[in-house]
């Protein structure tokens, strides 16, 4: 962010330097930088540009020189807005079309789709089902968010008071939980809960929880919801504990030696310094975890396609199931519109924050 | 002082545990014969260490096929997000232009982009332009999922290098474009190198889309919609399945010890500057 901020006088300085080097040959495929690109009046186009590409310049007064320069940054990022156009905001765009149109198997194949309006939003919002959906989804993210945070907090105190070693060990073992991926963890989290021969099941009727004997998880609801839930803080905590861990480093020891000469206990220590003091950063930590936990999809669809009996059927996967499954192409894209809808206005604040302190910076 | 440490230290040993302990048990019973992985009661250590798990996952209808399809969508996706993502850094971090904070502003929004909502309209576009069950609409799809966080992280490594070692080189009469090169890149590299590891990893790992996109052209699947269908391939047999999930992971951890010290700053860099 602060690397910016002396960009000002550098730019005019360059600005003066700039002139001689003019002399190069323009237009030689080369990224040009604005300042140095002297190159004026040799493109009768460039005169076409707005006058106002570069304020700066304009205050330099050299007039048709920073115009082909400046027609460099948007040949630069000209790539990148094309991709994102057709990869992003038009998928976004057809989506949301779709959701107002009639879009089934037969459209899909013919195409033709004809416009109904409000129909599919009037079909969604009417059924009890999606409401069950929103309801499991919202509880799906809280319960993950509340433990992963407060799981994550403790284990970034915990290493933050290890020695050297053993905080050492601790982290690897993160870092290697982080490194699994994806669908290497929902295989084995498979694997450690398998009915007959899962580990689980074994240290569970070792410790003398008989039922547990041959206990199928994945055929029972609210069993599956546990494991997803395990498996998703397993594989999230990593992140938010190493993460919360670099910013306690952060924190000067004369703030927790003060405290302490005034007698503060460790929950006192915690509340009146550790957590203002890193307060930006929970609130990041826990938007993205919101943002990954809500729409988390792979893991789900994965191990149990939502199943079973729905128990682990999240928007995300709900909103997969009614259009692939169900070939209404309609009903799941108006499902996928009211999700990031939903999401959206759970994060509004975090958005806001975050462009008011990037965008600034950037 | 040490009795005190204690219990400290016995939570941090359930920590490691805990997370360890899954990887540790896929790795063991990769490694075990199949009779002591059906015993009645576990065993934690490999006693009687196998490859045979190993040899029948590697030899498993299409994991070769697989392997490639992913590795080949991986790296060609990054190779197209890095290049597109360069030209737009430096665009960011070296001029000053009309749009720019709105251009900073798509790549926010793209970054923070509800990917899993577009499964639908992707697979709608991919039918309609005949893209669908091929590899080359997963690339494209990796590329654009990679790039706003490759174009933050470079940004960021971009305006960490300062203006005026490319302006003292083009002073000495350099281009701009050589000066780029000769200066900025070489310093450039490992932020090339980190950021380029990561969208491997992103793409490596990618389920959704794969799971939605390849579904007649069996031989265009990859390697983590072929794993989750393992009951399909070896049925109960835990010991290939295994082997097939510890063969899936070797190359993400192998870029997690290349990168090592970057792990943590790269993921910050990628993950929460959006």
């Amino acid at each position: 962010m602060a690397s910016e901020a002396p960009q000002p006088p550098g730019n005019l300085l360059s600005a003066g330097i700039s002139v001689p080097s003019g002399r190069r040959r323009p237009g030689a495929g080369e990224p040009s930088h604005p300042d140095a690109g002297d190159t004026g009046g040799r493109d009768p186009s460039a005169a076409a540009r707005p006058s106002g590409v570069n304020p700066r310049r304009r205050r330099s007064g050299r007039g048709a020189a920073r115009t082909i320069a400046g027609a460099w940054p948007y040949l630069l990022v000209l790539p990148t807005v094309v991709g994102t156009a057709y990869l992003l905001f038009y998928p976004l765009l057809r989506s949301v079309v779709i959701s107002f149109q009639h879009f089934r198997t037969g459209e899909l194949i013919r195409g033709g789709a004809a416009f109904v309006g409000l129909e599919n939003y009037q079909d969604v919002l009417g059924s009890a089902e999606f409401w069950t959906v929103v309801r499991r989804t919202l509880v799906w993210t809280a319960v993950n968010v509340v433990l992963i945070m407060v799981i994550s907090t403790l284990t970034a105190l915990m290493i933050a008071r290890l020695g050297r070693r053993m905080r050492l060990a601790v982290m690897s073992g993160l870092v290697l939980t982080w490194a699994t991926p994806v669908l290497a963890a929902t295989t084995v989290f498979q694997w450690l809960f398998q009915s007959r021969l899962g580990v689980v099941n074994w240290a569970l009727v070792s410790l003398g929880f008989d039922s547990f004997d041959g206990f199928s998880w994945f055929a029972n609801g609210q069993a599956t919801f546990a494991i997803m839930v395990l498996l998703i803080v397993w594989q999230s905590v990593p992140f938010a504990a190493l993460t919360l861990y670099a910013g306690l480093t952060t924190i000067p020891a004369e703030l927790y030696e003060s405290a302490r000469i005034d007698g503060a206990g460790a929950w006192q220590i915690f509340r009146g310094v550790t957590f203002p003091m890193l307060r930006p950063l929970f609130g990041l930590i826990t938007s993205l975890e919101v943002i990954w936990v809500f729409k988390c999809f792979a893991q789900i669809w994965a191990i149990t396609r939502g199943g079973p009996d729905d128990a682990t059927t999240t928007l995300p996967v709900y909103a997969f199931q009614v259009a692939q499954s169900l070939h209404k192409y309609d009903l799941g894209s108006a499902i996928s519109t009211l999700t990031v809808l939903i999401l959206l206005v759970v994060l509004v604040a975090h958005l806001r924050r975050m462009y008011k302190h990037e965008g600034e910076g950037l | 002082m040490k009795l005190r440490r204690l219990p400290l230290n016995v939570a941090a040993l359930g920590v490691l545990v805990v997370s360890v302990f899954p990887v540790y048990w896929m790795v063991v019973t990769a490694f075990k014969p199949t009779r002591d992985i059906q015993a009645d009661t576990p065993q934690f250590l490999p006693l009687h260490p196998t490859l045979d798990h190993f040899r029948t996952a590697v030899g498993a209808d299409g994991f070769a096929l697989f392997w490639r399809n992913s590795l080949l969508v991986s790296a060609t996706a990054v190779v197209l997000a890095l290049a597109v993502a360069l030209l737009a850094a430096f665009a960011v971090a070296r001029m000053r232009w009309r749009g720019r904070k709105a251009f900073i502003l798509m790549v926010f929004v793209a970054q923070m982009a509800p990917w899993e909502a577009l499964l639908i309209p992707m697979f709608i576009i991919a039918r309609d332009t005949g893209m669908l069950d091929k590899l080359s609409m997963l690339t494209l799809i990796y590329f654009i999922v990679t790039l706003p966080f490759t174009i933050v992280t470079l940004r960021g490594f971009l305006a960490a290098i300062p203006p005026e070692l490319e302006e003292a080189a083009q002073m000495d009469g350099a281009g701009r474009a050589v000066a780029f090169r000769r200066v900025v890149l070489p310093l450039l590299a490992p932020g090339l190198m980190s950021t380029s590891l990561f969208g491997f990893i992103i793409a490596w790992n990618e389920f959704a889309f794969a799971n939605a996109l390849i579904i007649k052209n069996q031989d265009d699947r990859t390697l983590p919609v072929w794993l989750s269908s393992f009951s399909n391939v070896f049925g109960t047999d835990w010991g290939a399945t295994m082997a097939a999930a510890s063969l899936f992971m070797v190359p993400v951890l192998l870029v997690f010890l290349v990168l090592q010290r970057r792990v943590t700053t790269g993921f910050i860099a990628g993950a929460v500057k959006g």
